[in-house]
């Protein structure tokens, strides 16, 4: 019933992306979220829209797929297109239909933060479609290293970080598994008055926190009992590499902002 | 009610990446009131095959009949309320379905969402819950404040107080001690002659499929790869050790002794009492082995 979505999930495959460095992934994503607010007009936006389609294109994820896993995130891409454009109110009036009038301006404004929107879900589901949560978590606690200086708690926040997105997949499969023996106990999750449907969460809500809550106690005990003890003076048994395409892929992505900046108005 | 599965095929996750193609090609007739013992290696397709039985899961290719329901690949289907009526599930490890405050509501929530009553849904509650061997003080009390077996006895109360004419059953004892798995076994075993509710066991325990079933069906890598009677199924135990499955303890000590022997003897017995009177019969009939 959720095999569908895809936002948190990695696929394995070969591609540039895939082997990319996940510091270099990261760092490229940080960057594009600050990059896409660039972007003002047409060709700012196309080039994004390019530079972003260059990737999808890169990671070998088939496009079918993509686009069937985004539906779910689309209806909030819908969404914010359809309030600015009722509710912004410059420009010429385009249409009236009634009391609502539709503006030039919220037309452009629109498309613009929409497309904004989608082009930054698509690229950090890019990230993690083709970068193992440990190494997004590995990557993410060297990036973050410096920190420590201050006493910031980096290691523990990776190691949650890992442990929350490890455990994604296996909430997904328990939540399939316990709506399926509600459904076989007359609940209706795909179909009915929306009332019922709320109540029919909470068969499935109370039974999903009881073994999340019995797991994390489990994992708990386990790491207790090996004698866990992150931070300073624990090695790591996977080491990071940066190759030559992660320099490259960087300054792909610093060319662009340099396009971004002459063509913006 | 009968259900059959007609050149049924399911593959997860269709249109990504994690397609699967879990089930090919399987065709199963299970008759009113009939006992049907599905085995097979561990991803065989077993569970998926069970979730066909009640429409959780719509077949990507062939048809299933529940009754005078079909549902068919590739089309729509609305209203499966009637046939999960008809049909309960007792999934594995079924104590995570578990969530009502006490145990006596959670019996009732699968008849009242089938529209039962509540007096009728409380009634049938304290029926199952004396079923499935446990006493009535345990109603008023909180479901995980129960022990691991006694939970599992109460989720198995629910689907019976849904009052199906058919029962499915994925490996419903897993991780019970051997009393609580013979006595889960033997009320299902009851409940099947008593009331003639039909009953499709999934199991790894070939003791199991021995004595209870009429009917076996050996599932290896997606496929139907044999079907028959015990007696047919477990003649062949060569068969049987090649596809990682087991034979029933009685059927090992017989191939032994025939082995030792170097005898063979006209049948395969599946109990005990079976196979001593075949011993004794054989015994009296030449004096030596
Ligand atoms: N939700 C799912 N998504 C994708 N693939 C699945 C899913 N459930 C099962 N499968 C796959 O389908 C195949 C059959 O699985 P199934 O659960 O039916 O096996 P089984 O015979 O019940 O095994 P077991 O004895 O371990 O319970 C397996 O290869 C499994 O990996
Ligand atoms: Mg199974």
């Amino acid at each position: 019933m959720m095999e569908k979505m895809i936002i948190g999930r990695y696929v394995p495959a070969e591609s540039v992306l895939h082997r990319m460095d996940p510091r270099s992934k990261l760092i490229i994503v940080f960057l594009f979220v600050a990059v896409v607010f660039l972007a003002n007009n047409l060709w700012t936006y196309l080039i994004l829209l390019g530079y972003t389609l260059l990737m999808a294109a890169l990671s070998r994820i088939p496009a079918r797929f993509l686009i069937a896993g985004l539906k779910p995130v689309l209806f909030l891409v819908l969404f914010t297109f359809f309030l600015h454009l009722f509710l912004t109110k410059e420009g010429e009036v385009i249409l009236e239909i009634g009391w609502l009038s539709i503006y030039e301006e919220g037309i452009r404004q629109g498309i613009f933060i929409s497309l904004r929107f989608f082009l930054l879900i698509l690229i950090t589901s890019l990230l993690t479609l083709t970068t193992t949560p440990i190494e997004i978590t590995d990557g993410l606690e060297i990036l973050l290293g410096p920190l420590k200086k201050v006493n910031f708690p980096v290691h523990e926040l990776a190691l949650m970080m890992s442990i929350s997105l490890r455990f994604i997949p296996t909430l997904m499969d328990e939540t399939d598994k316990i709506m399926k023996a509600q459904t076989a106990r007359g609940v209706e999750y795909s179909s009915g008055p929306i009332k019922e449907r709320m109540k029919a969460i909470v068969p499935l809500l109370i039974p999903l926190f009881i073994s999340s809550f019995k797991r994390a106690e489990e994992l708990a005990v386990a790491m207790e009992a090996r004698g866990y003890k992150g931070g300073e003076g624990r090695t790591k048994y996977r080491q990071l590499q940066w190759k030559n395409t992660d320099t490259m892929m960087i300054l792909l992505l610093l060319a662009v902002t340099a396009l971004l900046i002459v063509f913006r108005g | 009610m009968d259900i059959s599965l007609q050149n049924v095929e399911y593959r997860y996750s269709v249109g990504t990446p994690f397609e699967h193609l879990a089930i090919a090609d399987v065709s199963i007739d299970i008759p009113s009131g009939s006992y049907l013992a599905i085995i097979g290696h561990t991803g065989s397709g077993k569970s998926t095959v069970l979730q066909h039985l009640n429409a959780l899961l719509k077949p990507t290719k062939g048809t299933v009949l529940i009754g005078s329901r079909e549902i068919k690949a590739g089309r729509k289907e609305k209203n499966l309320k009637g046939v999960r009526k008809k049909v309960g599930i007792v999934f594995q490890f079924p104590e995570h379905q578990l969530f009502e405050e006490t145990v006596e509501k959670d019996i009732c929530f699968g008849p009242m969402n089938f529209g039962v009553s509540e007096e009728e849904a409380k009634r049938r509650a304290r029926a199952a819950i004396f079923q499935v061997g446990l006493s009535e003080e345990i109603l008023e009390k909180s479901p995980f404040d129960l022990s691991g077996g006694q939970m599992r006895r109460v989720a198995i109360a629910g689907v019976l107080a849904m009052d199906p004419e058919c029962i499915v059953l994925d490996e419903p004892t897993a991780g019970l001690d051997p009393r609580g798995r013979k006595e889960i076994m033997d009320l299902f075993y009851r409940l099947h002659q008593e009331r003639g509710l039909s009953t499709v066991l999934v199991t790894h325990s070939m003791e199991d499929a021995a004595r209870y079933a009429d009917e076996i069906v050996i599932m290896h890598k997606g496929k139907v790869r044999k079907k028959g009677s015990p007696k047919e199924i477990f003649s062949v135990p060569a068969e049987l050790l090649e596809l990682g499955l087991d034979v029933p303890e009685v059927v090992r000590f017989q191939m032994k002794l025939e082995q030792t022997f170097s005898t063979k003897f006209e049948k395969v017995c599946l109990s005990q009492d079976e196979l001593t009177d075949m011993v004794a019969s054989y015994l009296t009939g030449r004096t030596s082995l």
